[in-house]
């Protein structure tokens, strides 16, 4: 009993977070960042911030994730931190190389007021910027938001890359939202089936699933191009997947380059797939091919096939509000029911989008925004369940609780796959069924008494 | 891309044989650097963490709390506390306004629902900006609550983890000293400097036990709040590990008098040195106990090398490239190495003091690179020059390595298997050998060729 210190009765909290079920902004920024191409992260503020974060990343991809930092001493917490910022962007490409360097603040620097686009004027004014490379900036303090807000200021501050009045290429911009490599060469996928040309940003596919070539390379193939980011001003349209990760970015580009945006949910699960698909095909201006409609096809059939298994099985589930918002809606649809959901990030928002996709289950849901892991466990412990959905983090609950668990969401510290197997579009909603089902029928043949076991199910 | 080492770098690299050592070191990293180094709220966290029956609180926006929840599998014969993680959640609004009511309340409501044996609050860069008096509302709420309630001035950006070591054992000194010694054994130890990650420190507490040495605190793996407590009624301190709790016994010496040593638990001539040392300061009072020690140094290394020579016929020869936290582990590895035949051609430190360079250039081999705070670009040089079998190093440096098609151990936080002691040897080599001799390596273009070259060769003879 790892967690034998989580008491069941609930109380009100008011001060605190236990178990986390979210992190700080700054980790967030860095993801995004390692998806634009030849681009090194840079953390504004003290060591320990970047080592963390690549830390993070590393255990769950598995790949070395490069990152630099201003290293603030005492000197700089007290001076500003713009000695240390233009020192770093001097050393960072006369070591290092990079196309871009995008750097994110820390609630330190944040704290301070260390004023990024100011201190990047002077390095270009300084000519520390050599021709043709870029430094970027976002905003990250850490006590805003989480690093689902961070991952949405970089990705608005990629955005803003582009140039208003680019004429019109006939492109659509994809923002693909805080998902996996895999979920993003998915998308891309689909993208090319349909014929349509886009920008994907920002693209972690070819740089956080690298493959073994007996060479480290700081800057791998992948990565949306600086050139792609200046372009998507003359996008058809802009495609925003994720409320939370994405619109502001769409949103900007609506105004300022006149890219009408449409935001939706991330294409996980059946429904939200053929919202995407549906958009995508009406912005381009194309028709959806057999070949998508067939996957959407088996995807149905499959579930058709097992649906008796997954009737009425509760879950909880916890993770970030758009990836819930589709992956519940997807449990609807199977009919399994997701009694407890929580996300740490804040957003009443998202609280009422969940009580409206679940509002015809049996019973009702608890739903919490700023929510943590103990919370959820407390809810368990009066409401037991059949699955639990998290990332790593879930997995003390699920042993404590004996409950199937399905690792879904970021971080991922112990089981591999996610960055190869994509669990967005038609067949990533193939796979998500596959893990669902392979962890109750698991279950159920552990359980069941031997004169109920039975062969074929 | 080219190796370009910066001007200002160069001083911090050094190949042993070329002249006298002057390694520059202990000092802040460049800004820019991609560091593999941490901050001084991380030093403390990890030293304080173990310490199973307290309560640690970080007081801080979420991050600090989420990246050090659990992260070293330092392990718990009880209670597991110490595994939750616990965090003020510092908001905008407490940033302008001060978090100080926010960690009183959060404080009020942990201890009462818990009821740990102590309360650990940990300070990071933000508070240390917005300037809550994190000790006296630590001072308020043991007063309150009638436990001790420890601030742990360990706010990030004033300096590296060693800059945290010091702050955790502040900390830990205020409990040093509150706890009855009435019954403590006059041959006794504290194990410092010991995390216990895989179990070792159980290993170790064993062979003490074994000598009739009777452990009165672990600090801190498998760490309790009334053992540091009485720690100062022990006769003598064993500090391991380059930083971490080495100020801790410095200020029991000074404020108790009570001697301390250093020792290592890893390899096999440093698990017996150490063993050595304790039974030499204790003999005596206990003329025997140097006899139980060599029976059991006999015993155990009768058992350890058979099983090893088996390994070391395989390893023999590979070359090794190792970057640690504190370069004092990097001593004993560099033996241990020895033991199985290998050669270390690098050694890189976080932290490594003067002192400690010196030392590797005198047991080092000649033609070692000896370097302080590096980064990937120049382990990845230095692997692929040295043509290296191995690598050890932490968490970051483990997909590099891969990456080049090179073998791996991790000495570090995450490794899974025991290292200390004389069995934690053997688990090294088979570790060592399982990860040098993959046939993965076999696979990856780099190095196929001269794998297979030298696999026909010695098929040949």
């Amino acid at each position: 009993m790892l967690l034998r210190h989580t008491p069941t009765e609930v109380t009100e909290r008011k001060a605190l977070m236990i178990n986390p079920a979210k992190t700080c902004q700054p980790i967030g920024a860095m993801y995004a960042a390692l998806g634009i191409h030849g681009c090194l992260p840079h953390s504004h503020g003290s060591q320990g911030c970047c080592s963390y974060h690549r830390s993070t990343l590393t255990r769950h991809y598995k790949e070395p994730v490069p990152a630099a930092t201003s290293s603030f001493t005492e000197g700089a917490s007290v001076f500003g931190g713009q000695a240390n910022l233009l020192q770093a962007i001097e050393n960072i490409f006369t070591v290092y190389e990079p196309e871009v360097i995008a750097v994110h603040t820390t609630c330190l620097s944040e704290t301070i007021g260390d004023d990024l686009k100011q201190i990047a004027h002077k390095a270009e004014r300084d000519g520390k910027i050599p021709e043709g490379k870029y430094v970027i900036g976002a905003p990250t303090p850490s006590y805003v938001g989480s690093h689902v807000t961070g991952f949405s200021n970089m990705v608005k501050s990629m955005a803003q890359l582009a140039t208003p009045g680019t004429p019109k290429n006939g492109k659509v911009n994809i923002i693909p939202g805080w998902v996996e490599p895999s979920d993003m060469k998915e998308i891309k996928r689909l993208a090319s089936m349909m014929d349509i040309k886009i920008t994907l940003f920002p693209d972690t596919s070819g740089v956080l699933d690298a493959p073994l070539t007996g060479e480290y390379k700081m800057f791998p193939e992948g990565g949306v191009t600086i050139k792609e980011l200046k372009d998507a001003g003359g996008a058809t349209g802009t495609l925003a997947l994720g409320e939370w990760c994405s619109a502001d970015a769409a949103r900007w580009l609506d105004s300022k380059c006149k890219v009408p945006c449409t935001v939706l949910d991330m294409p996980f699960g059946l429904t939200a797939t053929d919202r995407f698909v549906d958009v995508l095909r009406t912005v381009a201006g194309v028709s959806v091919p057999d070949s998508i409609a067939n996957e959407r096809g088996q995807l149905v059939d499959l579930i058709s096939d097992m649906h008796q298994y997954f009737y009425g099985k509760k879950v909880a589930i916890f993770g970030d509000p758009d990836q819930l918002i589709s992956m519940c809606e997807f449990l609807r649809s199977i009919d399994m029911i997701p009694v407890h959901v929580i996300t740490g990030t804040p957003g009443k928002a998202f609280e009422k989008r969940i009580k409206e996709i679940t509002a015809d289950m049996p019973g009702e849901v608890n739903v919490k925004a700023k929510g943590d892991i103990f919370q959820l466990h407390q809810w368990i412990k009066n409401e037991p369940v059949d699955l639990l959905i998290g990332n790593t983090y879930g997995k003390y609950v699920a042993r404590d609780e004996d409950i199937p668990f399905l690792r879904w969401g970021f971080p991922i510290l112990d089981r591999q796959g996610h960055q190869y197997f994509p669990t967005a579009g038609y067949k990533g909603g193939l796979r998500l069924l596959e893990s669902i089902l392979n962890l109750l029928l698991d279950r159920k043949d552990r359980d069941d008494p031997e004169e109920t076991f039975e062969l074929v199910l | 891309m080219t190796t370009a080492i910066l001007e200002e770098r160069k001083d911090q690299i050094h190949r042993t044989g070329q002249g006298d050592i002057d390694i520059a070191c202990n000092r802040e990293s460049l800004a820019g650097a991609v560091s593999q180094r941490a901050c001084v709220f991380c030093g403390s966290r990890v030293v304080l963490y173990p310490i199973a029956d307290a309560l640690h609180l970080v007081h801080g926006p979420i991050g600090c709390a989420v990246y050090t929840w659990d992260i070293r599998g330092a392990l718990s014969s009880g209670p597991e506390l110490h595994r939750m993680s616990f965090s003020t959640d510092l908001q905008e609004v407490d940033v302008i306004f001060g978090g100080e009511k926010k960690l009183e309340a959060a404080l009020d409501e942990l201890i009462d629902r818990h009821s740990p044996k102590a309360a650990f609050v940990y300070s990071t860069c933000i508070v240390g900006i917005i300037g809550d008096d994190l000790e006296a509302v630590c001072r308020q709420m043991s007063a309150k609550k009638g436990i001790p309630v420890l601030p742990v001035m360990s706010e990030g950006f004033k300096g590296s983890k060693r800059e945290g070591y010091m702050a955790a054992c502040k900390a830990m000194f205020k409990l040093v000293g509150t706890e009855d010694i009435s019954d403590v054994s006059p041959i006794s130890v504290n194990i410092l400097g010991d995390f216990n990650l895989a179990g070792e420190i159980w290993i170790i507490r064993e062979y003490f036990r074994r000598m009739g040495v009777e452990v009165v605190a672990n600090i801190t793996g498998d760490g309790r709040v009334r053992d540091v407590g009485r720690s100062h009624g022990a006769a003598l301190n064993l500090v391991q590990c380059s930083g971490a709790t080495l100020d801790l016994a410095k200020m029991m010496e000074e404020k108790y008098g009570k001697s301390y040593i250093r020792v290592s638990y890893l390899g096999i001539e440093d698990m017996a040195d150490s063993l050595y040392q304790v039974a030499d300061f204790f003999k005596d009072i206990d003329p025997d106990i140097v006899k139980r020690t060599e029976d059991l140094v006999k015993e155990e290394l009768s058992k350890l090398m058979p099983e090893v020579a088996r390994y070391r016929k395989d390893l023999e020869g590979k070359k090794v490239a190792m970057y640690v936290g504190g370069s004092f582990k990097a001593f004993s590895l560099l033996k241990a190495f020895r033991h199985l035949g290998m050669k270390v051609v690098m050694v890189g430190s976080q932290t490594g003091t003067k002192e400690d360079y010196a030392e590797l250039e005198r047991i080092s081999d000649p033609g070692t690179i000896l370097v302080d705070d590096a980064n990937p670009l120049e382990l990845s040089a230095f692997i692929k020059e040295k043509d290296v079998d191995l690598f050890v190093g932490g968490v970051k440096e483990r997909p590099i390595a891969y990456k080049l098609g090179v073998g791996f151990c991790d000495h570090n936080h995450e490794r899974k298997e025991a290292l200390e002691g004389f069995e934690g040897m053997l688990n090294f080599a088979r570790e060592v050998h399982s990860s040098v001799m993959s046939p993965v390596w076999s696979f990856v273009p780099r190095r196929a060729n001269k794998i297979n070259t030298i696999e026909k060769g010695a098929g040949n003879e």
